[in-house]
Parts: C-alpha cells; sequence; structure tokens
C-alpha cells in the first residue's frame, strides 16, 4: 500500500491534531475539582488551535488540487478546500460566539466537549465533502448529525434542549434510514457505490434507480431541511443553546448543500431531468412556506429557524444548474449567508447571555439601550434580505442568474417575489428595534471581548463580501460543472 | 453435512429478500409514524436500517459475488446505528428523567 495516499488528507488530519491537542488540554487543564476554577489558557486554545488549522488549509487551496485516495473513496479538489476553510471560517465564529456561554460556572467542567463534539461534526463535514464513496458519504454524514445531537442536548437540565434532541435524533435516524436503503437500491442496480463508477451505469427507465434518487434526496434534504423534511428544523432550533443553533443553521447546512451539488452533478447526472423536477418543487416549497411561517413567529430563534429553512431553498437554487457558474455561486452565497447569520446570531447569543431574553417583542426598544448592536444587526438582517449594497444583495443575485441562465425562468420569478416577503418579517426585527417603543427594553449592557471580535468579523464580512470582488473571482477560479 | 447440503440445494430467489426487505421498511415507516412511546419509535427505525442492511447483504450475495462491497457496508451501517441507538437512548433516558415518561404527546412545549 502507498502510505503517501495519507497526504492528500492533509485538512483531515490537521484536523484530527487539533482534536487530539484539544482531548489532551481538555484533560490536564481542566478545572481542578479542588479550586473549580479552569485554566485561563483553556478559553485561549481552541479558537487559536483551529485558527492555526484553517490557515493551513488556505495555504493548501491551489486550482491544480485534483487527487483521489484509497482507490477513489477520498477525493479532494482546490474548491473541496475552499468549501472546508469556509466551514473553519464559520466554526472559528461560533467558539468566539460560545466563550461567554462556557465561562458561566454550571459549564465549568462540560466547556472541553463543546469544543470537541463541535470539531467531530466538524471531521465528518469534512469527510463528507470528501467522499469518493457512499460509504464514506454515509460514516460523514452520521459523524456529523451524531455528535449534534449531544450538542443540542448540551443543557441537559433543561426539558426544552432534550425535547430538541429528541426531536433531532428521531428524524436523523429516520431519513438516514431512507438514504441508506436509498444507497442499497443503487447498489442492487449498479453493483458499485463509487461515485465515479456509478454515472455510467444510470440510466432513465429504471425504477429502483429513480427511487434510489428520491430516498437520498429526502435524505439529505433532512440535513439541509427543505420542507417536506423540515418539521425538526424550528423545534430544535428554538430548543437547543443558542451558540448551537448557530452552527446548524449554517455549517452542518452549508456542508450538505454542497455535497448535494457534488453528489447531483456527479453520480446522478444521467437523472438530471428526474432531480431538476423533485428540486424544483422542494425549492419552491422551502422559499414559500418557510417565509409564510416566519412571518408569525414571535419566539427570535423560532424566526431564525424559518428564515434559515428559506435561505436553504435559495442555497440550493445554484445546484439546479449543476454548472460551474452555479458552484461558484453556490459556495459565495454559503460564505455570506455564514457572516450574516452569524452575525445574527452572536447579537442574540449575547442578549440571550446578559438579560435571558429571546422573544422579538423583547427587543422594542433594543436601539435606545444598545444602538451599536442594534445597528449591526440591521446591517446583518438587510444582508439575510438582500438589500443592495450589502453582501446578500450579490450572492442572491449571482445564485438567481446561475439558475436563470440554467433555463429555470419561472423559479426564479417565484424566489424574487419570496425575497420581497423576506425583506417584510426581517424588518419586522428592524421595526422592533428602532421603532416599537417599551417600557421596560433590554438594560445597556458589555459584550464580552470575544462576541465582540466575533460580531466585527461578521459585520466586515458583510460589507466587505460583497464590495470586493475578488472574494467571489478568487471562488469562481477553483469551480467546476458538470 | 447432510443439511449443508440440502440448504445448499434450495436456492432462494432474490425478489423474496427484496420482498422482506420492503415489508421491513414498510413496518418500520408505519411504525414511526403511529407509535407513541419514544423507545417503541427507535424499535421501528431500527426495522428500516436492518432492511436496508439485508438489501445490501442480499444483492452482494446473489448479484456480485465477486466484491464484497455490500458486506462491508453492512457492518459499518450495523456499527453507526448501534451509536445512534446509544445516543438516542440517552437523550430518551434525559427526557424521561424531566418528564418520568417518555410519550412524544407530552413533548410538546416547543410548538408552532
Amino acid at each position: 500500500m502507498d502510505y503517501s495516499q495519507f497526504l492528500y488528507m492533509r485538512d483531515e488530519i490537521s484536523l484530527i491534531a487539533v482534536i487530539v491537542i484539544l482531548f489532551f488540554a481538555d484533560l490536564f487543564l481542566c478545572a481542578d475539582r479542588k479550586e473549580g476554577q479552569p485554566s485561563k489558557i483553556l478559553t485561549v486554545i481552541p479558537s487559536l488551535a483551529l485558527f492555526l488549522q484553517t490557515i493551513y488549509v488556505m495555504v493548501g487551496i491551489s486550482p491544480d488540487l485534483q487527487a483521489e485516495a484509497f482507490g477513489g473513496m477520498y477525493q479532494t479538489n482546490g474548491m473541496m478546500s475552499v468549501v472546508k476553510a469556509i466551514l473553519n471560517i464559520g466554526t472559528i465564529i461560533v467558539f468566539l460566539m460560545a466563550n461567554g456561554w462556557m465561562a458561566r460556572s454550571e459549564n465549568t467542567l462540560k466547556r472541553g466537549e463543546f469544543y470537541l463534539l463541535t470539531l467531530c461534526t466538524l471531521l465528518g463535514m469534512y469527510f463528507m465533502v470528501s467522499a469518493g464513496h457512499f460509504l464514506m458519504f454515509f460514516i460523514g454524514l452520521e459523524l456529523a448529525s451524531i455528535p449534534m445531537t449531544a450538542l443540542i442536548a448540551f443543557t441537559k437540565n433543561h426539558q426544552e434542549s432534550a425535547e430538541a434532541a429528541a426531536k433531532y435524533i428521531l428524524t436523523a435516524l429516520f431519513s438516514s434510514g431512507l438514504l441508506l436503503y436509498g444507497i442499497s437500491l443503487l447498489y442492487g442496480t449498479c453493483g458499485t457505490l463509487y461515485f465515479n463508477d456509478i454515472a455510467p451505469l444510470l440510466s432513465d427507465c429504471n425504477w429502483m434507480q429513480t427511487t434510489a434518487l428520491v430516498l437520498f434526496i429526502s435524505g439529505i434534504g433532512f440535513k439541509i431541511s427543505l420542507v417536506p423534511f423540515h418539521l425538526w428544523t424550528a423545534d430544535t432550533y428554538q430548543g437547543a443553546p443558542t451558540t448551537v443553533t448557530g452552527y446548524l443553521s449554517v455549517i452542518s447546512k452549508g456542508a450538505a448543500a454542497f455535497v448535494l451539488f457534488v453528489i447531483l452533478a456527479k453520480v446522478f447526472a444521467p437523472l438530471m431531468e428526474a432531480w431538476n423536477t423533485i428540486m424544483m418543487w422542494l425549492i419552491v416549497l422551502s422559499i414559500t412556506i418557510a417565509n409564510i411561517f416566519a412571518v408569525r413567529q414571535n419566539n427570535i430563534k423560532r424566526f431564525m429557524a424559518f428564515s434559515a429553512i428559506s435561505q436553504a431553498g435559495y442555497l440550493v437554487l445554484g445546484v439546479m444548474s449543476c454548472t460551474a457558474q452555479g458552484m461558484t455561486a453556490l459556495v459565495y452565497y454559503l460564505f455570506v449567508y455564514l457572516v450574516a447569520n452569524l452575525g445574527v446570531f452572536l447579537i442574540i447569543n449575547v442578549t440571550e447571555q446578559n438579560s435571558e431574553k429571546v422573544l422579538i417583542s423583547d427587543y422594542n426598544g433594543f436601539y435606545e439601550t444598545n444602538p451599536k448592536l442594534s445597528f449591526i444587526m440591521t446591517l446583518c438582517l438587510f444582508s439575510l434580505a438582500g438589500i443592495p449594497p450589502f453582501a446578500g444583495f450579490f450572492s442572491k443575485f449571482f445564485i438567481f442568474m446561475a439558475a436563470f441562465k440554467a433555463g429555470f425562468p419561472i423559479l426564479v420569478f417565484i424566489a424574487l417575489v419570496n425575497t420581497v416577503i423576506s425583506l417584510y418579517y426581517y424588518l419586522l426585527i428592524v421595526k422592533a428595534m428602532y421603532i416599537n417603543k417599551s417600557k421596560s427594553p433590554i438594560a445597556t449592557f458589555q459584550s464580552d471581548k470575544c462576541s465582540l471580535a466575533g460580531i466585527a468579523l461578521c459585520a466586515l464580512g458583510v460589507v466587505l463580501a460583497g464590495i470586493l470582488s475578488q472574494v467571489y473571482e478568487y471562488i469562481n477560479a477553483f469551480s467546476y460543472g458538470l | 453435512m447432510e443439511l449443508f447440503n440440502m440448504i445448499e440445494g434450495i436456492r432462494v430467489d432474490m425478489t423474496w429478500f427484496l420482498i422482506l426487505s420492503a415489508l421491513l421498511l414498510m413496518i418500520g415507516v408505519y411504525g414511526f409514524l403511529t407509535r407513541r412511546n419514544t423507545l417503541a419509535i427507535l424499535i421501528s427505525i431500527e426495522l428500516i436500517l436492518n432492511a436496508a442492511d439485508i438489501n445490501f447483504a442480499a444483492f452482494n450475495r446473489m448479484l456480485f459475488p465477486d466484491g464484497q462491497e455490500g458486506y462491508i457496508f453492512t457492518l459499518f451501517s450495523v456499527a453507526i446505528s448501534a451509536a445512534e441507538t446509544a445516543i438516542a437512548i440517552a437523550v430518551m433516558i434525559n427526557i424521561y428523567r424531566n418528564l418520568k415518561n417518555n410519550f412524544v404527546s407530552n413533548l410538546d412545549k416547543l410548538k408552532w
């Protein structure tokens, strides 16, 4: 066996190294039982280690990178490394977000677990993104979703947290069972599960392969929370700790959307007509139904859940075309959505940590007491809604352009109409913060330094990612299509 | 030995394996939708996973006897479903501690 193949897995192996380092750091530096105070250094290590690893991943990105290892089980190329780097940036922001929450006394002993579990799910997403075989893909998917359950149930004395975790794990198990059944049908008709070998063996008129396609899309649609499979989303987002909700809403969703693109373009290319129809209905339903439900929410985390479902619809719009342009648009959308959504969640999180308030009506008069935070939240919400100077406008524009060029004008029209509806409910929060008066607004508070750093990063991303065309061109240099 | 030879003699048709796994899948989906106890839901999900495993093993044995891909996939999926069940049961114990029962109708704090 040629051991040099392991060198292709540099991203994964460096992440495993980070996990091992954190494990030992947690083992030897964690809260001493007598003193009860964790070592200060523990607050820095996770973000710092992941930051160094991100730099390592980014250094390795090059357009010529194109490799397969272990007989095609594992594949990597420049775009996949770019996606991994984006997921890493998101995870660093989530770690910055978690710091205030982790500093609470009830989490002193559990601090290390949070970082380890989060990085394990990240490792699963890495493998999922780089899979070249359905077994690898399935293991990555499960590695991403099993530790996620533990994260959702992290505050184990809260009943909401346990309930959210139960709803998540039961639907996750059900959908992965269906996915597995789909893969078994694919195996039965093709005799192989390597992505490279399946495509020539597929044909339009084989009902078993079509069933496999449907089951595959429903399995991964659960991960991205597209509409018929979205029922867990709102409950889980509301019940989970806010930091975990932020992680769940962008990072696992983004990884799954990219994988959906790769597999549909590479494996199911001969069934393109079939899955185009399926995806079209899923996108229309996701965007429309999520928008309708988002309008009537009062809990802000629940509201963001429905906003995330509708954003997932836009994200998957990039899959429809299956061209290089579509892939660039999808990854760019993912990046822009990541900074904007995490920015909103950072502010929700600091507010919740300082005042225990999570209802939209609690935000009445927020501008009077915390003008800077409400200003940045407004920027992020505008970016999510797609208002021109901010990055969200450009990402939506590219996604629409890719789908329009691929020949789906009606779909783009429906998505455009829904953008206007989404503007209405994003502005509801802005209205609550600036216009609505409240007798007891959330008191002025000072956010912790880590959260401030995260908020600054997100604000910069929201403002600059759209104006600086280098971001789009950089991603575009790596993309490839059908 | 004679018994073995007799069994060797009987070729079970591929179709029967597919019918068995499809039945298991249907029972699993039905149970998932109708059961009210979280543990019973978990058992139903295990049926779905087993249906897929039967498919893999049967396809490998009957259609592609040269390779081992299906068997290997079965082994991995059994291991993964064990891990999933372990964490699902941990969550359910947590719910039981909070609520003193584990019926889904009581998981109604988060809705709409």
